[in-house]
């Protein structure tokens, strides 16, 4: 059963990004790759992570993709995007995917010994987690809300409309 | 059960397919959702890895990952309306100008 859900899932997921590759236009990228965030959110909680499938649920196919698809409602598509220039950049970028292929065939016959061990039965109960981000892991916790103020100020800047005076 | 190795293969044809896409597609957005794809590739390597050592840590920096992930999207955003608003183009190779 749980060979069948990942079956199902992982498959789910390598289409929607094959989709999303192929797919011209951008809003249906968007929506492809949130079929395949919620995939992804479905195997972490077949290996026994569901805090951390619930939030990527809710954070990456949520927040984040909200964002993706505000930005492109915002951008004139069809002005943005000029008519192709010259496509040769793909045969050096399969080429370049394939090398990268090779070597990660290479580490993963190097990692012989987790071949045999299978995905364990504990569960990272959000119990747990939280104990541990909250004692354990709590200074990296306040840094990252601290970076997540940074960026936040930043982005406003950033786009903010200046006035001239 | 399901064996470690199954999720590891996938995390890395996840990870080719995000850079091949960053390599193939030419908008800016699309470009951006790749690197969102390749840092899901990396999560799940981390929570397969976390799950057959039976430890929480590989879990614990997946949600730093997904927080940072928060933060450089709406940064990245910003700087693409930003060069939409100058450029009126969001492909990347017509931001050339600091070709030699």
């Amino acid at each position: 059963m749980a060979v069948f859900l990942f079956a199902l899932l992982s498959i789910t997921c390598i289409g929607s990004i094959t989709g999303m590759i192929l797919c011209k236009n951008q809003a249906y990228c968007a929506l492809f790759l949130i079929l395949a965030f919620i995939c992804t959110g479905g195997l972490f909680g077949l290996m026994n992570a569901p805090f951390i499938a619930v939030v990527q649920i809710i954070i990456y196919a949520g927040a984040i993709m909200v964002l993706f698809i505000f930005v492109i409602m915002m951008i004139d598509i069809r002005q943005g995007l000029t008519p192709e220039k010259k496509r040769w950049i793909v045969y050096p970028s399969l080429g370049i995917g394939l090398i990268l292929v090779i070597e990660l065939i290479f580490v993963l016959n190097r990692i012989q010994d987790l071949s045999g061990t299978n995905v364990s039965e504990t569960v990272g109960s959000p119990k747990i987690l939280g104990k541990i981000l909250f004692t354990k892991y709590l200074y990296p916790f306040e840094i990252t809300s601290v970076l997540i103020i940074a960026a936040l100020v930043g982005a406003i800047v950033l786009v903010k409309e200046k006035d001239n005076k | 059960m399901i064996p470690t190795i199954y999720f590891l293969i996938l995390s890395a044809v996840l990870f080719v397919m995000g850079t091949v896409g960053f390599l193939i597609k030419k908008d800016l957005i699309t470009q951006f959702m790749c690197v969102e794809v390749m840092l899901n590739a990396a999560n799940i390597a981390f929570i397969a890895f976390a799950a057959s050592s039976s430890s929480l840590e590989g879990q614990i920096i997946v949600f730093f990952v997904i927080t940072v992930a928060a933060a450089e999207a709406a940064v990245g955003l910003a700087i693409i309306l930003l060069v939409y608003k100058q450029k009126k183009t969001i492909k990347s190779e017509d931001s050339s100008l600091m070709k030699g």
